[in-house]
């Protein structure tokens, strides 16, 4: 993934989550450069299903063999959607960070919080 | 500025990840902790563990003035034997955990801990009687060659037939060219070597050994892997597990203890807890709830703090959270349960049989 590894497609944070819009909802997952810092995923901890999150808020954690780091929501708004199959088998964070190893969806209550993210070329030049 | 190693430039061509490790700059991972961590288990990992430090005890006197020093017995093992065992403050706790070699009883060279290197020489200094310690760390590289293909790679460089040469025994020899102390120790669970080198050559012996165990899979493996193979075999680490306040008794370590010698320093504290009863001890369980323990989370029992944890991870090998931290005597059977506290919510935990992991 050299090249590839921040697909235009996706919003990110200074957190190192990406969002992207699926239909009424945001998907929301860990970038490459987060996987890639922390290492091997071996635990993900997600909140339920109609959890209120707020942007910028803590709503779960990631934990590599070596490190735990928390996740905060790029947007608010209410979780509609969880990946139990990361939850089972969260090398998928490691493997796929934007497809398999997403990690929640997000029902936004504040659509303009999206589009106030960083696009991949921002986020990219961040990353020095 | 971190220390560095003489492998620091290979560190850097192989894309190790450095990180400031004890005031050392070591890679915490080359191409990912849980292959390495496998390739340990299943074939062989090269750790570059140069930032520990020797300390020699030589002439008349020398086993004598380290065995007063250590809670093991260098009288009762034979030259080109090593042990492992504690070096203890008067209290019992640890200044360190070491491993000593009887070259022979007029030389004793002990291996110690990066972060206690002046600590324990200073220390050393201080205590020794009729012989002065010698810092030699910095005569010394440190490769380690862990795994089940580590005995073919190390004897295919080296001349001496290495059959002979039993597990914490050693003996100095040419491999790939290059004088080392060869040492079947290690701190992974696995059979292997831990190779002494000049400094000078260590790149050279890092790259042959690379080179020869390419066939059977090696991977160079960083200190990520070091710790999670050793957390699996529930092998303490100096500043979690042990410290200068538990003592080798409460952290199960009273195999290391011999009590029969006539004397060694803390040896006092130590007759009088055995007598008095363990407060506390150090056992290995396991997560039956979702979670992962990590180093200071509490221990509960019945919702009151009763224990703290002193190691954890996700066993790569064992496929489990493990966990390593002091209980009450009463908590430390095999089965026993309690909680776990992971960011304020308790999870349960049983404690098992250790190692965590065993081979085969």
């Amino acid at each position: 993934m050299a090249n590839g590894e921040y697909p235009k497609d996706l919003k990110y944070t200074k957190d190192h989550e990406w969002a992207k819009k699926a239909g009424a909802s945001v998907q929301v997952g860990v970038t490459f450069h987060a996987q890639d810092a922390l290492g091997s995923v071996v635990y993900v901890e997600l909140p339920k299903v109609g959890t209120t999150v707020a942007a910028g808020g803590q709503f779960g954690v990631i934990e590599s063999t070596k490190a735990v780091s928390e996740l905060y929501a790029p947007i608010s708004g209410k979780v509609t959607k969880v990946n139990d199959a990361v939850v089972n088998n969260p090398s998928l964070v490691n493997e796929a960070p934007y497809g398999g190893g997403w990690l929640v969806e997000i029902e936004p209550s504040n659509a303009a919080e999206l589009d106030g993210l960083m696009d991949a070329d921002t986020y990219t030049k961040s990353l020095g | 500025m971190p220390r560095v190693t003489p492998l620091n430039a290979a560190h850097k061509k192989l894309n190790g990840r450095l990180v400031d490790f004890a005031g050392w700059e070591l890679p915490v991972q080359y191409a990912g902790l849980i292959p390495e961590h496998e390739a340990v288990r299943t074939k062989a990992g090269l750790f570059d563990v140069s930032h520990m430090g020797e300390v020699e005890f030589r002439g008349k006197g020398a086993l004598e003035a380290a065995n007063a020093l250590i809670t093991n017995d260098l009288a009762r093992i034979a030259d080109g034997q090593a042990v492992y065992s504690g070096l203890l403050n008067p209290n019992g706790g640890f200044v360190d955990d070491i491993v000593a070699y009887r070259f022979s009883p007029e030389r004793i060279f002990i291996c110690v801990n990066a972060a206690n290197r002046e600590k324990d020489f200073a220390w050393m200094k201080e205590n020794a009687k009729g012989v002065t310690p010698v810092d030699r760390s910095e005569e010394f590289a440190q490769l380690a060659v862990q795994g089940p293909k580590a005995f073919g790679i190390v004897q295919r460089l080296c001349q001496k037939p290495l059959d002979g040469v039993g597990t914490y025994r050693f003996t100095t020899g040419e491999v790939a060219g290059v004088e080392c102390i060869i040492s079947r120790t290690g701190y992974t669970g696995e059979d292997g070597f831990e190779l002494y080198c000049p400094p000078t050559q260590a790149e050279q012996l890092w790259f042959a050994l690379l080179e020869e165990g390419k066939g059977d899979g090696i991977v160079p493996a960083g200190l990520g892997a070091r710790d999670s193979l050793r957390t699996e075999m529930k092998y303490a680490l100096y500043g979690n597990d042990i410290d200068d306040v538990h003592t080798p008794l409460e952290a199960g370590l009273g195999w290391i203890v011999k009590l029969d010698k006539a004397h060694f320093l803390g040896k006092d504290a130590l007759v009088k807890q055995k007598a008095a009863g363990l407060a506390r001890k150090l056992v290995g369980f396991e997560l039956t709830e979702p979670g992962v323990p990590r180093a200071h989370y509490p221990i509960l029992k019945d919702g009151q703090k009763v224990g703290e944890v002193t190691s954890g991870t996700m066993g790569p090998s064992v496929k489990k959270a493990i966990g390593i931290g002091y209980v009450p005597p009463a908590l430390a059977a095999e089965g026993s349960t309690f909680h776990v506290e992971i960011r304020g919510r308790p999870a349960a935990a049983r404690v098992v049989k250790t190692p965590f992991y065993s081979r085969g």
